[in-house]
């Protein structure tokens, strides 16, 4: 991946094509703002939406769906550290395949989704405003499709290398926000923050990079206020 | 020669949540019942004379009863285009209505007709991007939820392809899945489980043979083969789920 790859050229490869390009199309209105949050195995997405649920929990009527392979232990966590009532947790089960279950085949996920929906549309009138999907703890070229979140957050984290922004992958490189997690441990593991800030703002071009920990700051403030801000401009789209 | 519709739908890759359910062959794998290519062309084999024939004798006659509109018998390959008659659609939900009632009664264990229902719903949402057609809101008029083995047929009929196709189609999903499954969970090598689903050929089309006849009668009389070890162990697969790692739905 060159480094002037450029996220912001929409380009038709249709020669009779002649509307705007409807990439990036708004999410579907009267429905929650699905969040996907993905990355490898231990990079800390559990602790992050962990992290989000309760920092975001009071202000906003949110819900989770866990993908993970210990599907119960991802969802008692959650209930337990994010004060995540059991209602707003629902577990999927995906076959061995993590990442089929977020981008090949989303059936599983969307069902998951639209039970929560339901849930608590027809409990108090007032739905959902946000839903975040996480994965199964997978490999760099795993993504979430487009038909099941409107945007997509990719957890690395130090202790996984400071190699693996430069590794790019279409999850550091395409996601929507990249998280660096575990700061506090880079130098336990030797690993150079200026090399992984570098290359992932280089790999990444203009998209976000947010480096955080969450034992110095569980609350993961910077990260909140990207979702805030994806809530906010939704409303006014 | 298959349709389209039942190559996609046939197709390990067609995305209605296939892909989460191991047809039982989980819970098999955990007791050891499974473990090798041997065990594995057993289980297939039991489970295609048992849960594969039902839902091929379903497949059958759901796709005839979406084939029996006017519309279908003069543009094969096409569904049609406007609403059916209120009269042609009412007889049609009443049909459906008897199958899934039948169907109900030849799966006693609650998980896996969850498991049909999931699979069914799946289905339908790729199937509604692909095919819409007024023809299966009767099917849904029954159940928001219609069994999968229903609803490929309804598919295929209101497609025009014959009553075989949807019957060959359930019946390879009732072992291309869990032969999947086995590679994921036992790491068998993946050309000798593809030559199984080969050698169980014969098998398949005499399952099929069975289905397209039984399906030319009344509902009450399509095939209900009893498979007691798969009801108690798709029961007991939600049991375990619930203390212990279970990877798959059902």
């Amino acid at each position: 991946m060159s480094a002037d790859h450029g996220h912001g050229h929409l380009i038709s490869f249709d020669p009779t094509e002649t509307e705007p390009d409807h990439h990036a199309a708004p999410p579907a209105q009267g429905r929650a703002l699905r969040i996907g949050i993905g990355g490898p195995v231990g990079s800390g997405k559990t602790a992050l939406v962990a992290a989000l649920a309760r920092s975001l929990g009071e202000r906003v009527r949110l819900a989770v769906v866990t993908n993970d392979i210990y599907t119960t232990e991802d969802a008692d966590f959650l209930r337990r550290n994010a004060v995540l009532p059991p209602e707003r947790v629902e577990a999927v089960q995906t076959g061995c395949c993590p990442h089929t279950a977020i981008r090949d085949d989303i059936t599983a996920n969307l069902d998951a989704i639209e039970t929560l929906e339901e849930r608590f549309a027809s409990r108090d009138g007032q739905g959902l405003e946000l839903v975040l999907v996480e994965s199964g703890g997978d490999n760099l070229t795993a993504v979430f499709s487009r038909g099941l979140v409107d945007a997509q957050i990719f957890v690395v984290d130090v202790a996984g290398g400071d190699k693996v922004p430069r590794k790019g992958g279409p999850g550091v490189t395409t996601a929507d926000l990249l998280v660096i997690n575990k700061t506090d441990l880079a130098p336990l593991v030797g690993a150079d923050m200026d090399v992984m800030t570098g290359d992932a703002t280089r790999i990444r071009g203009e998209l976000p990079v947010i480096t955080q920990s969450l034992v110095e700051d569980p609350s993961a403030t910077e990260v909140g206020s990207w979702v805030l801000d994806r809530l906010a401009a939704r409303v006014a789209a | 020669m298959p349709g389209l519709v039942s190559l996609v739908l046939a197709d390990a890759r067609f995305p209605g949540g296939g892909h989460v359910h191991s047809g039982g062959l989980e819970e098999a794998v955990s007791r050891g019942l499974a473990s090798d290519v041997a065990s594995l062309e057993g289980f297939l084999l039991g489970r295609l004379r048992t849960a594969g024939l039902v839902a091929a004798g379903f497949a059958a006659a759901s796709a005839a009863v979406s084939a029996n509109c006017p519309s279908s018998g003069t543009s094969r390959a096409r569904p049609p285009l406007t609403s059916p008659s209120s009269a042609v659609s009412g007889d049609r939900r009443a049909r459906w209505a008897e199958l899934d009632a039948e169907l109900e009664a030849r799966t006693p264990s609650l998980a896996q007709r969850e498991a049909s229902r999931a699979q069914g719903r799946g289905t339908l949402r790729a199937v509604q991007a692909a095919w819409p057609s007024p023809v299966l809101d009767g099917l849904v008029a029954v159940h928001p939820r219609p069994h999968h083995p229903l609803l490929v047929g309804a598919v295929c009929g209101a497609a025009g392809e014959p009553a075989d196709e949807a019957a060959r189609c359930v019946a390879y999903l009732a072992i291309s899945g869990p032969a999947s499954a086995a590679v994921r969970l036992l790491g068998l090598d993946p050309f000798a489980v593809n030559a199984v689903l080969v050698r169980l050929g014969p098998a398949l089309e005499a399952v099929v043979a069975e289905a397209v006849s039984a399906a030319e009668g009344p509902p009450s009389d399509l095939p209900a083969p009893s498979a007691p070890v798969l009801d108690l162990m798709a029961q007991a697969h939600v049991h375990h789920h619930r203390e212990r790692v279970r990877l798959f739905v059902s």
